[in-house]
């Protein structure tokens, strides 16, 4: 932190002054004043650390510190150093080509991943070892195959054609395809991951979609299969070139392992292609998720069918019933209707016996009252006359008037209510306007 | 793409996202920001979208599209976002597509498909696309797929705002980070250099925008800003200082052709002179003189025109007094005095325009310095300020968990006690007994805080006593006279005193003492030594003061107890 220059002098400890250690408090500080400070820049990325940790400056200072130290240690420490194989201490220089360069430098855990600085570190540790001035100052013998081997391999590694040209036929770094019972175990994506994760080294376009697991979707498992599929790869098969024979003697035996060299080439690359074909099928074949996504669009469909089927099974059902229920409510109706005229000829029967039984009591009445006449047999004109205004009344009145008529004569004996009776219906048939005033004879 | 990303697949750019302009930056291996151009080469991108026959145009090419095709251009919609219908100002956007209401939010009627059709798009959905727009620039050229940000947005946006902003983000796929406001994200432009030096010194930042103008005096107290007050004005603005130009135009052309209506009654017209006049006010910038030149401007008649600066600056001298009073009225806000104030940045486009600086430079003393391009060599093009300092911001906080960054944000940690007055030493000085106050932490400093000093001693050596106490600024103003009084002590330096001969007053900046807080005393110190004096103070004004020779072993230790202890407090 920055620190404030004060030019001007300090005063003088005046005579006198004195103090415990030599520090006297006097005040205090006056209020703070609270404000948002703003969460920005690298200094406020240092406060929030503190206050969240609850660390004072020091505190701070000196765990930031460990912090960039370690970081400084741990780039010296993780150097890689893989045990020599004791077979490969064995081999000749001359033959480089077959050697396991990233063996050599003994960094074969990290492989084609191995940054251009870890192989340089690599190199450099190797070489400390292996230097053969060292080993002849110890007594040993003047052997540098190995240390050739070193140089080699680091010649080729630090190279980026070279080490390209090398890691396309790095057997090493290929991971063999799981076989159909090991993925029966239920490992299917652990192990087939594995597989083109490493396979992926080759590919030209990046990133190199993933294998997923049982949960990807449908799109990421598909775009999977199509990025692999159409495996732009750019691995080539120089590295297994025939030496071509560099003296100028025989141009033709130069040029035909040459040509025989690009042959062979592009009959491995063909092949290769052809083994990468080959283990996509293998593993597009056995990965659960293409049947499943199958039988989800299967079950899609059916259902769609289905439904529709429903539907129209439904509609069917429904017009059927529809139609029913019209013709049952046609019968109903019929029926009914059968009912009522029967009923209503019934009623209609009823009445006419009822009017039959009312017209009997009425004239029955009209005997029972003697015909009007007084006391002593009716002259039959009498008879005849009264017979004829009683049957004019029960012609012009209906049933119903005719039963209430019936009502009020029941019963009676006398010959004079009956009169009345009837001479009061008369009265009201001539106050309907049904009987004309004086057509009765023998009830006026 | 909406879920959050692994920090450590995290592609982060600053994005400053404004009404007329925004722009895209990322910071380098070497951190240091570098802002994006877009396929066209903008490195301002105007935020204009517009829709041809279901085509979507963007930037540069859009705003070309506001004189044919106004209906179906939305720009000038940042201040839209999160707002209701009724709390919005839709000037700006007379020109080009009209807000409507739609729900409770805002939308724009346009036809952005191929279809005869007008269809409601609201305003967030306008913001993803853009925001898509430059995303895809960004990842373009960074060749990498960029799924993270840190969003400038001005002090006063509200929380509605920044939610609606960064749901539009998501939607774009961007994850934001952090909204930082403006004017400190220009300030960390200008303190991410590598040349700068940490001081305390208080900044104001102006930025004069196209739709708006913001002032921000923001406190820097060793790195940590504290933003004390702030002045928002939708007036003083650059689409203003374009009105004033076009008036000018306008004028010059009604007066060569009199036949043909005026330019700003038609619409067409208005957008043509319009884009010129921007194009005109920028040429202005850079050279003393520009071509103003439109072809067809009304009636088929082609007008050119040319324009110096000095006419410019007269036009526009109403806006430009405007524009600092309203700095001056911040500062005043702030509670402070110009004396105060040791750096201006002039952020926005219009920064560009010297008479700005030039008028602030005369409103502040001579102390301070004026951060823009007319008036610094090394100054930022202040177009991009605020989005150096999120392309900054983004680079410290990318490989933070969300979580973490939300728990830093918090008002928890941000909320902090600043110190009210400014704490300092006494020395002395041949006239006064007492002493002169020297401050070693300034006021509106954020607690805790450790400070250190290193002071002179008497040249002879010996015992010195040191008196820590409490001192506010005073404005001293003396009446000019032939001699000054000068206060050597004084930051300011006012031995040039060419002023002197107006009738002007003089300011100056004192210290008065206030509440003394302790004494100690350091015995024995040799002939030509200093004394060093570190001060921590706690959040809870706690003082814990360290003072001992400089290469001297020991020392004196003493501790100050915040306020409302116990009064005996001595180690």
């Amino acid at each position: 932190m920055a620190s404030v220059q004060v030019s001007l002098p300090l005063p003088v400890l005046p005579q006198g002054w004195a103090a415990d250690r030599d520090f006297k408090p006097i005040g205090h500080l006056s209020d703070a004043n609270d404000r948002n400070i703003e969460p920005v820049g690298p200094h406020f990325l240092a406060h929030a650390r503190r206050k969240r940790h609850k660390r004072t400056f020091s505190e701070d200072d000196r765990i930031q510190a460990q912090v960039n130290v370690k970081k400084v240690e741990d780039d010296d420490e993780d150097d890689i150093s893989e045990p020599e194989d004791p077979l490969m201490l064995q081999r000749e220089a001359k033959d480089w080509k077959g050697q396991d360069h990233y063996a050599v430098l003994g960094i074969s855990k990290y492989r084609h991943r191995a940054t251009e600085d870890q192989i340089k570190r690599a190199h450099r540790k190797k070489v400390l070892k292996h230097h053969p001035d060292k080993k002849a100052a110890a007594g040993g013998t003047e052997d540098d195959q190995f240390f050739k081997c070193i140089q080699k391999a680091t010649e080729v590694l630090l190279d980026p054609v070279k080490r390209r040209q090398f890691d396309s036929v790095d057997e090493a770094a290929d991971v063999e395809p799981p076989t159909k019972k090991e993925t029966q175990k239920g490992n299917f994506y652990k192990l087939w991951g594995k597989v083109f994760e490493a396979e992926g080294r080759f590919s030209n376009v990046h990133p190199v979609p993933k294998l997923g697991n049982e949960k990807s979707t449908k799109e990421e498992v598909e775009n999977f299969y199509d990025f692999w599929y159409n495996f732009d790869s750019w691995r080539s098969f120089e590295y297994l070139d025939e030496d071509v024979p560099d003296d100028n003697e025989s141009r033709d035996q130069k040029r035909h392992v040459e040509r025989k060299n690009q042959n062979a080439r592009r009959k491995k690359k063909t092949e290769d292609t052809a083994r990468l074909r080959k283990l996509v099928d293998d593993c597009l074949a056995l990965d659960e998720r293409i049947k499943k996504f199958r039988q989800q669009e299967h079950a899609q469909k059916n259902k769609r069918r289905i439904e529709k089927e429903a539907e129209q099974k439904r509609l069917a059902e429904e017009a059927a019933k529809a139609k029913e229920e019209q013709a049952k409510l046609q019968a109903e109706k019929e029926a009914a209707e059968k009912a009522e005229k029967a009923d209503a000829k019934k009623a209609k029967e009823a009445a006419k016996n009822a009017a039959k039984k009312n017209k009997r009591v009425v004239r029955g009445a009209v005997k029972e009252g003697n015909y009007f006449h007084g006391a002593g047999d009716a002259p039959a004109s009498q008879i005849d006359s009264a017979l004829h205004d009683v049957d004019a009344i029960i012609t012009r009145i209906d049933n119903e008037e005719l039963a209430t008529l019936t009502g009020k004569l029941n019963g009676k004996k006398d010959a004079g209510e009956i009169k009345q009776i009837l001479q009061d219906e008369v009265k009201r048939l001539v106050g309907a306007g049904k009987l004309k005033e004086g057509e009765m004879k023998s009830l006026s | 793409m909406s879920a959050e990303h692994d920090p450590a697949q995290r592609v982060a750019i600053g994005i400053s996202f404004g009404n007329s302009y925004s722009s895209i930056a990322f910071t380098t291996a070497e951190g240091k920001a570098e802002v994006i151009a877009n396929e066209d080469g903008e490195r301002q991108i105007p935020s204009i979208l517009s829709y041809v026959e279901g085509e979507e145009l963007h930037g540069g090419q859009a705003k070309s599209q506001l004189v044919r095709n106004a209906k179906n251009t939305v720009a000038y919609f940042r201040d839209f976002l999160g707002q209701e219908f009724k709390s919005i100002d839709p000037t700006p956007c007379h020109q080009s597509a009209h807000p409507v209401q739609h729900e409770s939010t805002i939308a724009f009627k346009i036809r952005d498909t191929a279809e005869d059709k007008e269809n409601e798009v609201t305003v967030s959905e306008i913001t993803t696309r853009h925001l898509k727009r430059l995303r895809s620039s960004a990842s373009n050229y960074l060749g990498k797929d960029v799924n993270a940000a840190v969003i400038t947005v001005p002090t006063n946006f509200s929380n509605a705002q920044k939610e609606a902003l960064n749901k539009a983000a998501k939607e774009a796929g961007i994850e934001v980070l952090q909204f930082i406001s403006e004017p400190v994200a220009a300030v960390l432009a200008y303190d991410a250099r590598p040349e700068a030096k940490m001081a305390d010194k208080i900044i104001v930042v102006a930025d004069l925008g196209g739709a708006r103008s913001d002032v921000a005096v923001i406190a820097s107290r060793g790195g940590i800003y504290t933003v004390l007050a702030t002045v928002h004005d939708y007036e003083v603005t650059g689409l203003k200082l374009d009105q004033v130009l076009m008036d000018h135009f306008a004028k010059e052309f009604l007066k060569k052709h009199k036949s043909a209506g005026d330019p700003r009654e038609n619409d067409r017209a208005l957008a043509k002179l319009r884009l010129e006049c921007e194009a005109v006010k920028k040429a202005l910038s850079i050279g003393t003189s520009a071509n103003f030149s439109v072809e067809s401007l009304v009636g088929g008649i082609d007008f050119t025109a040319t324009i110096n600066r000095t006419r410019y600056d007269l036009l526009g001298n109403k806006l430009f007094a405007a524009f600092v009073r309203l700095v001056t009225h911040a500062v005043e806000k702030a509670e402070l005095d110009p004396l105060d104030i040791s750096e201006v940045i002039i952020a926005g486009g219009n920064a560009n325009t010297p008479k700005v600086a030039s008028a602030l430079g005369a409103a502040f003393p001579e102390s301070t310095t004026i951060l823009a391009p007319s008036t610094s060599a090394t100054a930022i093009n202040p177009s991009e300020l605020s989005v150096r300092g999120a392309a900054i911001q983004a680079s410290l906080v990318q490989e933070f968990e969300l979580e973490d960054i939300e728990q830093s944000t918090h008002p928890m940690v941000t909320v902090t006690p600043h110190l009210s007055h400014a704490v300092g030493v006494l020395c002395i000085s041949g006239e006064e007994s007492s002493g002169i106050f020297h401050p070693i932490i300034d006021a509106e400093t954020p607690l805790p805080v450790r400070r250190i000093a290193i002071i002179a001693t008497p040249k002879e050596g010996g015992d010195v006593l040191i008196k820590l106490a409490e001192g506010s600024r005073h404005i001293k103003v003396t009446k000019p006279e032939p001699k000054p009084k000068k206060k050597s002590e004084d930051d300011e330096d006012d031995s040039d005193e060419d002023e002197s001969d107006e009738e002007e007053e003089l300011r100056e900046k004192t210290w008065k003492v206030g509440k003394v807080l302790s004494e100690a005393a350091i015995k024995g110190i040799k002939k030509g030594g200093k004394v060093e004096v570190q001060i921590n103070i706690a959040a809870d004004l706690g003082v814990n003061a360290i003072f001992r020779e400089v290469g001297g072993k020991g020392g004196v230790r003493g501790i100050i107890q915040p306020p409302k202890a116990t009064q005996n407090g001595s180690a």
